[in-house]
């Protein structure tokens, strides 16, 4: 392959534009609306119309200087770049970037899943000659279960502690509305309280046409009311005194994590629910070897499993060391990203 | 077997105690013989499997998993068996795990060649927590925060019963416990158990606190002895092999023969196992040669020989004793020692002092001089109550030695702790080189734990697999009941129970302790 047109912080050369970057920017290219990806600050921001209004919700409407929203599947020519989006399938929004310049194709991925999902525009398999893959859960012991087997998990708790609140712990953004989406799609039809961190973006998934069912607020509500009930709240508000006003809550959470029961432990989670808006080990070598790509680069995660993976199939692979910047110890900004060991609720 | 792993999971993610013995009550009352009983001896680690092992377990799982792969897995995640669940690479098998009694005699019966065969067959199904289950039954390396004790309890719940009674039969039963679980549920009376084959709960002490405890205790009312460093024991005397228990009732006989085959008479005492040669006290490094292995060598046996300091009696022939004051019974045991002449057996002496100011002089120059690791008090009216009873034997141990010690290496650790890096190896100046003395574990809160963690990622030098070379900055104040000469470390120095007192984030490295500093620490023994 000719010398890749993206450079290894994800500039892209011939149009001086970033993607996902972590320093405000003159021109970035966001892939989606998690806090490790999406940053205020920039001058001109390209994202998917979700994810814009992702964006202003979370961090204001003058996040950025100005916003371009591109529909998937729609071709965008910049100075010769052809800039084209495709779903992710990660959160509302959330989008893969395809860029053909001189009859080079780059995908970067993002965040991204090939699983169900009700919440997220479904994943969309797409050709290329170097593939940027995340590898969030880039190890072997990482595979996700079935979503629904895990939710059932969750309704059935409930039917059994009938006294006890169940409190899911999920980040605000993609995975809160996703955990409701499949509580309903299991059946549950009761209304579903939340922790106030939850509010705006459950109205605004609403608002881009993701019904919810019957929301309510958990703060006020009487502790009796809330027994038995099932409350949606940020990981940092399970072991926040916010959560001493519920009825001898069971401790769920949701996240890809999860899976480690020794992490579940650590985080003093009874009820851990292995549910991940990441790909899992199989699907990112199943991503790898459908794509076409010769040369993968890899990032966000553990990128040495994936890497040593890629070589081992004759691929050309690196790993990028992008420094993800770091946000207070409790929530790493609204993804699983963080390593739980690192001090974070994931 | 589905109903067990969601029992283990259940114990293993419950952080309540109390909802762990209802958990375990209800599987009891809902689960059938023999499978319950196999359950509780799984719990209890009664059981083993002759041919079903870690390494093997690794070998098939290395058979399916790019060995690379499976080291990066197992870095991260930390439990071996945790890793071998979740890498499983087959799902296709959709029918549940046999039960536990038959997986257990699978285990038993499967000719050794076919074992991997069968493991791998049991792996392949679709539930990760039933297979994390079943690599926790092989193994038998549960790792999930239950006790044999939490069981036990447990049991006294189920059963209506006091823990005592458990206690009291529990070392004369074997699994799959169907007549304890017969009296439990009131079809039969208490299991029928012969006394000298079994083991007696143990009468602990507490720790003195010496500004609140001493001024109201009086002298005169107490025995002193010196804290032997040992491991206690209990030795049943009666007829045939003596049986020899560790203090949790483990049969620790087969690596003591030099004890079990020297010893004659009939009683149950309960002393101090050290080694030496003509019963003199050698280091806890020395005995330490002769712990943790099943089966004891020649080699040790010569170099390292085994005898017990005898310092209570429980029963004196057939006679059970323990209801009687401890200067009653001090008395039985004194007499049968001259009764019955042994060569594996002394009697710990008693040390006389007037007041307590007495003995914290005594206390501290058995220290200094013979590295004994403080004194025992014992309330000489007292009767032998198993247990960790209040206010009848005192523990007073000397001060613990400190000194300021450089951060050098941290590993990840296991089980609550994995992927923490919460193992910390520490040196001290040796000129301008700094040189490792001793490894901490503990000593330091969860929220200190995060912190040390997120400084070892920030100040990594090198990585060697799970270890990490850290630049030589932080301080850690280490205390340490006593420092040793040794072989193994490269200072020549060994510090005995070290922990973290103190994290010194303030104090430059340049201050820590010099390897001379710690020399002179070094017992006189």
């Amino acid at each position: 392959m000719a010398v890749p047109f993206l450079e290894r912080n994800l500039r892209i050369t011939p149009i001086d534009t970033f993607i996902d970057p972590p320093q405000p920017r003159a021109r970035a290219i966001i892939t989606h609306g998690h806090a490790d990806h999406a940053r205020s600050g920039h001058d001109a921001v390209l994202a998917t119309p979700d994810t814009v209004a992702i964006m202003k919700t979370r961090y204001g409407e003058n996040c950025a200087r100005s916003f371009q929203a591109l529909e998937f599947g729609q071709p965008l020519q910049i100075d010769g770049v052809t800039v084209t989006l495709y779903p992710a399938g990660h959160i509302l929004g959330s989008a893969q970037v395809l860029l053909e310049y001189k009859g080079q194709r780059i995908v970067v991925t993002g965040d991204y899943k090939r699983l169900h999902d009700r919440t997220a525009q479904p994943f969309e398999l797409v050709q290329c000659d170097l593939l940027v893959t995340e590898a969030t859960f880039g190890l072997p012991v990482f595979q996700h279960p079935d979503p629904k087997a895990e939710t059932s998990r969750l309704l059935r708790s409930l039917s059994q502690e009938p006294e006890r609140s169940h409190v899911v712990g999920c980040y605000a953004l993609g995975k809160a509305q996703r955990m409701i989406s499949l509580i309903r799609e299991c059946g549950y039809h009761d209304p579903i309280y939340l922790h106030g961190a939850m509010v705006r973006l459950c109205d605004l998934y609403e608002q881009h046409g993701v019904p919810l069912g019957e929301l309510r607020q958990a703060t006020g509500t009487a502790k009796g009311e809330l027994a038995g009930k099932i409350i949606i709240a940020p990981p940092s508000a399970l072991k926040d005194r916010w959560s001493r006003r519920l009825a001898d809550p069971v401790l769920a959470m949701a996240s890809g994590w999860m899976s480690v029961k020794q992490r579940a432990r650590q985080s003093l989670v009874e009820l851990p629910l292995v549910i991940s808006d990441h790909c899992d080990w199989n699907e990112l070598r199943q991503t790898i070897a459908e794509c076409g790509a010769e040369t993968i680069w890899v990032t966000h995660g553990r990128e040495d499993a994936l890497v040593y993976y890629c070589q081992g199939q004759g691929l050309i692979a690196e790993p990028l060391n992008i420094q993800a910047y770091e946000d207070g110890p409790e929530d790493a900004g609204g993804d699983e990203t963080g390593d739980a060991a690192e001090g974070r609720a994931a | 077997m589905k109903r067990f792993a969601e029992l283990l999971e259940l114990l293993a993610l419950t952080p309540s105690r109390n909802r762990k013995i209802a958990a375990l009550s209800t599987y009891f009352s809902d689960v059938p013989d023999p499978d319950r009983g196999y359950a509780l001896a799984i719990l209890t680690g009664a059981l083993s499997f002759k041919n079903v092992k870690p390494a093997m377990l690794r070998e098939v799982v290395l058979e399916e998993v790019d060995p690379n792969l499976f080291a990066m897995s197992y870095d991260y995640v930390g439990d071996l068996g945790e890793t071998i669940a979740l890498i499983w690479p087959h799902q296709e098998t959709a029918e549940d795990l046999p039960s536990l009694t038959k997986l257990i005699d699978l285990f038993n019966t499967t000719p050794k060649a076919d074992l991997p065969r069968l493991i791998a067959a049991l792996l392949t199904r679709p539930s990760t927590n039933e297979r994390w289950a079943l690599v926790k039954l092989a193994t038998g390396a549960l790792r999930i925060g239950v006790s044999a004790r939490l069981a036990k309890t447990a049991l006294a719940d189920y059963g209506g019963k006091e823990l005592q009674d458990i206690e009291e039969v529990w070392h004369g039963l074997t699994p799959p416990y169907g007549e304890l679980f017969a009296w439990l549920d009131g079809k039969t009376g208490r299991p029928e158990i012969n006394h000298t084959a079994r083991f007696h709960p143990l009468m602990l002490s507490n720790p003195i606190d010496e500004d609140k405890d001493l001024a109201k205790l009086a002298p005169s009312e107490f025995a002193a002895e010196w804290k032997w460093d040992g491991i206690r024991v209990q030795l049943i005397l009666g007829s045939g092999r003596a049986s020899l228990f560790s203090r949790t009732g483990d049969d620790i006989a087969a690596a003591f023969p030099d004890i079990v085959d020297n010893v004659s008479g009939e009683a149950v005492l309960d002393g101090e196992l050290l080694v030496g040669h003509d019963l003199m006290p050698a280091t806890f490094n020395d005995l330490q040669q002769r712990l943790n292995r099943k089966i004891a060598n020649q080699k040790h046996l010569t170099d390292f020989p085994a005898f017990i300091r005898v310092y209570d009696m429980l029963f004196d022939g057939q006679n059970d004793i323990r209801s009687l004051p401890w200067l009653e019974r001090r008395r039985h045991l004194a007499g049968w020692l001259q009764a019955n002449p042994q060569s594996r057996l002394d009697l710990s002496t008693v040390i006389p002092f007037k007041d307590w100011d007495e003995l914290a002089r005594i206390r501290r120059q058995g220290a200094d001089e013979h590295g004994h690791e403080g004194v025992m008090l014992k309330l000489m009216s007292s009767p032998y109550v198993p247990g960790r009873p209040k206010g009848l034997w005192f523990k007073w141990k000397r001060d613990p030695n400190v000194l300021d010690a450089i951060l050098m290496y941290a590993q990840r650790g296991h089980g609550k702790r994995s992927s923490y890096y919460s193992d910390y190896t520490f040196g001290v100046w040796k000129g301008n080189e700094i040189v490792p003395i001793g490894k901490a574990y503990f000593g330091f809160t969860d929220e200190e734990l995060r912190r040390l963690d997120k400084w070892v990622r920030a100040h990594t030098v090198q990585a060697f697999g799970p270890v990490r070379e850290v630049e030589k900055q932080l301080v850690f104040e280490v205390a340490f009941d006593s420092a040793q000469e040794s072989k193994r470390h490269k200072s020549g120095v060994a510090l005995r129970f070290p922990r973290i007192n103190r994290i010194r984030w303030d104090k430059p490295a340049a201050e820590a302790a010099t390897l001379a500093d710690v020399e002179l620490l070094i017992d006189a023994t």
